[in-house]
């Protein structure tokens, strides 16, 4: 599947005249925007600490990008790996539970059987109170 | 677009597992403009009215407000969604976790029948088209009752899609004008429900516990056709309704709450032009700055379930395992009955006004003590109808009382009533019994009615007499009487009643000095 994906995408990319319909990259330069990292940051928790980060995430994008390249008109998209499988209904029966002692021992702060978390989320700093670092 | 956030409390009852719980998308969208206090045992429940206000177009004045609802429904299983503890709304913290509801690492979701079973109820109960594929997603955001870090939803294709929701509106200055209205329903979709947090601000910690997360909900989103708080409300009221006679959900939701929206809807929609979410802390609304932008929740497949495939009669494949398939046609002839169609047969069987149906079914249990009233009793049904709606729930709101709770059962009620029927006494002679009951000393009408003597005087000789004497003692109020006057009628049945001790009926009383005026 991928091997006859990626010989299709080649052939797009070098000849063209196959007729493949190729969604407009929104991004031609493949470049991502400052805005755009710091808000996956903020999304995802993911600390794109470098330029080599970034330019690293560019590439998994332009590698993924080449999918495009597929003519996918009129097929069904897959959902999942799992979708010819058989979704197992369990019956409504309490089976599990009760480990309350176990659990809370993982948790670093615990006050009397509760978990305990900060007060609400704490905001990532913002772009210009980070350390001065350009994103490209 | 994220809207006014309500929270509710609900009663702690031993069997009120679920709660309507109205949320928004956008719930967690801004953590730092809202507190979710909720009372350790105590379900909390938040509805979360979708309001938007239509832009004025140039020479409008007025703002049409424009309601729509996201209300969740905490589904009525043993069990939750996707694992196998228990689904209680009174336990210790954390007792009702199990791994997969912590989000320990190698746990996997298996889906609850009995929810799919109650999401097709529903689906079916609102006039649905059931999808016999849908799909589960992933709904990312972070809080701290949430430990997977994402919710399991159904965003792309849900369980139940294009339904419609009747509600009768009662209107006009009697609210004697029944307006039936429907209420689109855009989708019903299965999602688990979060942990609570409890907010400890001296300390500036959240405690979390986590015996809430994973139970399963459904999300009933209402279209915006709703114009206004109260039309809302009356829609959620009669979802309520569906549900619990559904038994999918206990959805309970005080009373006092419905009033607190109305009031809050109507006051929102008239000045809004901005989201704002309520703080019920500080009792007022307070504009809600989305620091963190635009919520993404990066909807994803869910990974590790195949698609939810369901069947009907036609398409059931032959010889699969019952336990593993969920045939839409057995569930759909299953159905309990709808309370549109119980009010309807109210009006058809006992001649009731509509908005008295709607009232029986309003208040927990009053249908039933009306129908046991009406089994022990050859009163007729209007009369019942009125002493059950004015006079007992009357007496029961005054003293804030469940139907349940009521000093009168539907025996004594219904005994009293034939009393009253047979002419045996009068209708003041039995309020006055029904007093003496609610005092809940133990005695019957009949007891009653002859320890204070209230028996009506079946001597008709008797009553003769008695009018002649009075007519005799007030020979000025025959004479105006007899001139014409309309009201000295009344004063004369006024004395006779009153020599009577009130043991006669005034009608019968009329009768007879008409009858004497006139010869």
């Amino acid at each position: 599947m991928w091997a006859r994906a990626w010989r299709l995408g080649l052939r797009a990319l070098v000849g063209g005249r196959r007729g493949f319909t190729c969604k407009a990259d929104t991004k031609g330069s493949g470049r991502i925007t400052a805005e755009v990292i710091e808000h996956l940051e903020r999304l995802a928790l993911v600390d794109f600490g470098s330029q080599e980060a970034v330019a690293r995430l560019e590439k998994a994008i332009a590698f993924a990008d080449r999918l495009r390249a597929v003519d996918t008109d009129g097929v069904e998209p897959m959902e999942s790996v799992l979708e010819d499988r058989c979704l197992y209904l369990r019956s409504d029966h309490v089976i599990e539970g009760n480990c309350a002692e176990e659990l809370l021992q993982n948790s670093h702060r615990v006050v009397e059987e509760y978990f305990v978390a900060p007060p609400g989320n704490i905001s990532l700093p913002k772009l210009d109170e980070q350390e001065p670092f350009s994103h490209g | 677009m994220a809207a006014p956030m309500l929270r509710l409390c609900c009663p702690g009852r031993r069997w009120a597992l679920a709660c309507i719980d109205g949320c928004s998308r956008h719930r967690r969208g801004a953590p730092n403009g809202c507190t979710s206090s909720r009372k350790r045992g105590q379900s909390s429940v938040a509805q979360q009215p979708f309001i938007t206000a239509q832009k004025p177009r140039k020479g409008e004045h007025e703002w049409a407000a424009v309601v729509g609802l996201e209300i969740h429904a905490q589904i009525s299983s043993k069990s939750k969604l996707f694992s196998g503890s228990q689904v209680h709304f009174a336990a210790p913290p954390n007792s009702l976790v199990s791994f997969f509801d912590a989000s320990l690492p190698g746990t996997l979701p298996v889906l609850n029948r009995r929810c799919v079973e109650a999401a097709v109820m529903t689906g079916l109960a609102l006039n649905c088209r059931i999808n016999k594929k849908s799909l589960f997603d992933r709904k990312h955001y972070f809080y701290a009752d949430l430990p997977a870090g994402y919710q399991i939803t159904q965003q792309r294709l849900p369980i139940a899609v294009n339904g419609s929701l009747v509600y009768s509106f009662c209107a006009g200055k009697n609210r004697s004008q029944v307006i039936n209205k429907t209420a689109r329903v855009k989708q019903i979709q299965l999602e688990q429900d979060s942990g609570k947090s409890l907010h400890d601000d001296l300390r500036s910690q959240t405690l979390i516990d986590l015996n809430r997360a994973g139970v399963g909900l459904l999300e009933v989103v209402l279209e915006p056709d709703m114009s206004c708080g109260e039309e809302a409300a009356t829609a959620v009221r009669e979802l309520q309704l569906i549900l619990q006679a559904l038994g999918t959900s206990q959805a309970n939701m005080a009373d006092y709450e419905i009033q607190r929206q109305i009031n809050e809807l109507e006051n929102g929609g008239e000045i809004l032009n901005e989201t704002r979410s309520f703080d019920s802390k500080l009792g007022c609304t307070i504009p809600m700055r989305d620091k963190e932008g635009k919520q993404d929740y990066r909807f994803m497949p869910e990974p590790n379930l195949p698609p939810l495939l369901l069947y009907d009669t036609e398409s059931l494949p032959a010889g699969a395992d019952p336990q593993q398939v969920i045939d839409i046609d057995r569930i759909r002839e299953q159905l309990p009955e709808l309370p549109s169609v119980t009010r309807e047969k109210l009006v058809q069987q006992y001649g009731m006004l509509p908005e008295h149906s709607f009232t029986l079914l309003n208040e927990v249990g009053l249908l039933e003590f009306f129908q046991n009233v009406m089994k022990e009793t050859r009163a007729e049904p209007k009369k019942v109808t009125s002493w059950v709606l004015n006079t007992l729930l009357g007496f029961l709101k005054q003293q804030n009382l469940a139907v349940s709770e009521s000093p009168v059962t539907p025996s004594a009620l219904a005994e009293l009533l034939n009393l009253l029927d047979r002419k045996a006494i009068s209708s003041s002679a039995a309020k006055q019994v029904f007093e003496e009951l609610w005092r809940n000393e133990g005695k019957t009408p009949a007891q009653i009615v002859s320890e204070k003597k209230l028996e009506l005087m079946q001597d008709q000789e008797a009553l003769e007499q008695l009018c002649h004497a009075v007519m005799e003692g007030h020979p000025q109020v025959v004479m105006d009487v007899k001139k014409g006057n309309p009201r000295a009628i009344n004063k004369l049945i006024g004395l006779v009643r009153k020599a009577t001790l009130s043991r006669a009926d005034p009608t019968v009383i009329k009768e007879i000095l008409e009858k004497k005026l006139a010869s």
